[in-house]
C-alpha cells in the first residue's frame, strides 16, 4: 500500500521512531526530576536516565559516556566546538580551517572567529565534493590550532575522508573536529578508529527528538578542553551549563540504540532503494548526480535536471512528496546552493536541483512513486522550458546575452 | 510558502504554452531573465497587421511555479488586446490577479518585461522605433 505524503526530507530531519517516544514519556510525568538534583529520589531516577542515555550515545560512537556533553543540538555543537577551542587554544594560535561546504553553523560560527580578530582558511572542494588532503595539509601554519570538516556534507551527502584528514591533524598538532550530524547512525562513526578529538551531533536526524544534540569531547590522547559558551550552573563537566533535558536525553539515548542496532540493516536497505531512485531518474535525458558517488551516505542522492528549475519542479508534486531543492526560489536568500556552486556547478544547474533523503520508514512503493511523479514533472516543466527548446535546437545557451536581472 | 489557487492552476493548465514561429514579421519575441537567476521566460506575441490587435500569444518559462503563472496569466490578456493597449499592462496587475507573495513579485516584473520586449521586437521588424522604457524595479 502507497502512503502519501512520501517525506523525502530525512536530511532536514526525521521523524521520532515510536520506541523513542514510548521510552522518553515517563521522563515528563513520573520521572520530571532534575538530574542535578543530590537529595532526593526524582533527582536520583533523572540522573540514572541520563547516565544510562550517555552510555547508549556514547557506544554509538566509540566513545567513553564522560566525553559526551549534552547540548540542545548541533547548530550549538558546533559553536561550542569551535569556539570553545578558539578561547581555550588561544595561547597557541588563532587559525582554524575549514571547507566552503560546510554547514551555515561551522561557516557562521568561522565568521565570528574572523571578527573576534581570529583566522579561518576556507578550503576548496573538487568537483566531487571532496576535500584535496594535500591542499589540506598545506593550509596548516604554526598558528592553526584547528581543523573543522565535516562528517557527511547535508546537501550531497558525500562523505569526507575523516581518517587521512585526523593522521593530517594528528601529525601537526593540530584538533581535529566534525560536525557528525548527518553521518552519526546512519554509518560506522568511530571517535577512536576516526581519530576524532570533537564531535558535533544531534538527535532529530537520527529519529529522536528535536532539541537535544551532543559534543564528543576528547579526554585521553591528547585531553581536549573547550571554553563554555553557556554560563551557570557547571553542568556537563563546566562544558554547558543548564538544567539537563532529560526526556531529550532519554530519547536521544534509546535513538542511539536503535540506530547502533539497526544500521546495518537500515543503510543496506535505503542504499538499495537510493541506488534504484537514482537510475530510473538517470534515464531522463541531461540528469546529473551532483557530488561523489562512491564515498557517500547511503541514503541521499542529490539530482539536476538541466533546464528545469528546481522550485517549478516541487510545485509539481509537492503535495505528496516532500523533497528540497537547491534552487534559490525555495530559500529566503534569492541565491542558489552555495554547497552545489562550490563543486563548480554553473547558476543554472544548481537551481535545477533536487535533493533526496531516504529514511526508516521509507517504502519501495513511495520510491517507485516518487520515480513516476519526478520523471512526468521533468518531461512536463521541459516542454514548457525556452531553455530546453533551445538545447534541442543546438543553440550554446552561453552564447547568449541573458539580462542580467 | 504555500500557493494561491490561481497559480497552482495555472501551473497545472497553462495557457497558450508553445512557440509562434519567430522569423514570421507579425511576430514579436521577448526572451527576459537569466538561467543564472533561476529564471528565464519567452514570450511571443503575434500581430495582426492591419489592426494592430495581437492574434496569438505564447509563452516558455523556465522557473518556479509563479513565473510560470505570471506568464501563463500574461499571455491570456494579451489576445485579443492592441499593442497599445499591451504596452499598458502593469506588473502590480499581475501581482493582485495571482496573489503573489513579495518574494515573488519579481515574477510579475519579469512577465511585464517580457511583453515589453516581444512589443519592441514587434516594432523594430515593423520599421518603428524601439520604445524606451523606464528601468523596472530591481529584483
Amino acid at each position: 500500500m502507497l502512503k502519501l505524503p512520501v517525506y523525502l526530507d530525512n536530511n532536514a530531519t526525521t521523524p521520532c521512531d515510536p520506541r523513542v517516544v514510548e521510552a522518553m514519556i515517563p521522563y515528563f510525568t513520573e520521572n520530571f526530576g532534575n538530574a542535578a538534583s543530590r537529595n532526593h529520589p526524582f533527582g536520583w531516577a533523572a540522573e540514572e536516565a541520563v547516565d544510562y542515555a550517555r552510555e547508549q550515545v556514547a557506544k554509538l560512537i566509540g566513545a567513553d559516556p564522560k566525553e559526551i556533553i549534552f547540548t540542545s543540538g548541533a547548530t550549538e555543537g558546533d559553536n561550542l566546538a569551535i569556539k570553545g577551542v578558539y578561547e581555550m587554544y588561544a595561547s597557541k594560535g588563532n587559525h582554524i580551517i575549514t571547507a566552503t561546504t560546510e554547514h551555515k553553523a561551522v561557516l557562521d560560527t568561522c565568521k565570528h572567529i574572523e571578527k573576534l580578530g581570529g583566522e579561518v582558511t576556507y578550503l576548496q572542494v573538487k568537483r566531487d565534493g571532496l576535500i584535496d588532503l594535500a591542499e589540506l595539509e598545506a593550509a596548516i601554519k604554526p598558528t592553526t590550532i584547528l581543523i573543522s570538516i565535516m562528517y557527511g556534507n547535508n546537501e550531497i551527502g558525500v562523505v569526507q575522508p575523516v581518517r587521512e584528514i585526523s593522521a593530517i591533524a594528528k601529525r601537526h598538532g593540530v584538533l581535529f573536529f566534525t560536525d557528525g550530524v548527518q553521518a552519526v547512525g546512519k554509518i560506522p562513526v568511530d571517535v577512536i578508529k576516526d581519530g576524532i578529538d570533537l564531535m558535533a551531533f544531534t538527535a532529530h536526524k537520527m529519529y529522536g527528538p528535536k532539541g537535544i544534540g551532543a559534543l564528543y569531547v576528547r579526554r585521553k590522547n591528547p585531553r581536549v578542553k573547550v571554553t563554555a559558551q553557556m554560563d551557570g550552573g557547571g553542568h556537563e563537566r563546566g562544558m554547558r551549563s543548564g538544567t539537563l533535558n532529560v526526556p531529550g536525553i532519554v530519547g536521544f539515548g534509546k535513538a542511539a540504540e536503535l540506530a547502533r542496532l539497526e544500521m546495518d540493516q537500515d543503510a543496506k536497505r535505503l542504499s538499495g532503494l537510493r541506488d534504484k531512485l537514482e537510475s530510473e531518474l538517470l534515464k531522463l535525458e541531461e540528469a546529473y548526480v551532483n557530488g561523489n558517488r562512491e564515498h557517500r551516505l547511503p541514503h541521499v542522492t542529490n539530482i539536476s535536471f538541466k533546464h528545469v528549475e528546481g522550485e517549478g519542479l516541487l510545485m509539481g508534486f509537492n503535495k505528496n512528496i516532500a523533497l528540497s531543492s537547491g534552487s534559490a526560489c525555495t530559500s529566503a536568500s534569492l541565491e542558489p546552493s552555495y554547497v552545489l556552486k562550490a563543486l563548480g556547478l554553473g547558476d543554472d544547474l544548481a537551481h535545477s536541483s533536487l535533493r533526496f533523503g531516504l529514511g526508516r520508514f521509507t517504502t519501495e512503493e513511495q520510491i517507485d512513486y516518487t520515480i513516476e511523479q519526478v520523471s512526468k514533472t521533468v518531461l512536463k516543466l521541459r516542454e514548457m522550458s525556452p531553455l530546453w527548446e533551445m538545447y534541442k535546437e543546438g543553440i550554446d545557451l552561453n552564447s547568449i546575452e541573458w539580462a542580467a536581472h | 510558502m504555500a500557493y494561491s489557487d490561481k497559480v497552482i492552476d495555472h501551473y497545472q493548465n497553462p495557457k497558450n504554452v508553445g512557440t509562434l514561429d519567430k522569423a514570421s514579421k507579425s511576430v514579436g519575441t521577448g526572451l527576459v531573465g537569466a538561467p543564472e537567476c533561476g529564471d528565464v521566460m519567452r514570450l511571443q506575441i503575434e500581430v495582426d497587421d492591419e489592426t494592430g490587435v495581437i492574434r496569438d500569444a505564447k509563452f516558455k518559462t523556465f522557473g518556479c511555479g509563479s513565473a510560470i503563472a505570471s506568464s501563463s496569466l500574461a499571455t491570456e490578456w494579451l489576445k485579443g488586446k492592441t499593442v497599445d493597449q499591451a504596452l499598458a499592462i502593469d506588473n502590480m496587475a499581475i501581482v493582485e490577479e495571482l496573489n503573489l507573495p513579495p518574494v515573488k513579485i519579481h515574477c510579475s516584473v519579469l512577465a511585464e518585461d517580457a511583453i515589453k520586449a516581444a512589443i519592441n521586437d514587434y516594432r523594430v521588424k515593423n520599421g518603428m522605433e524601439q520604445i524606451k522604457f523606464e528601468e523596472s524595479i530591481v529584483h
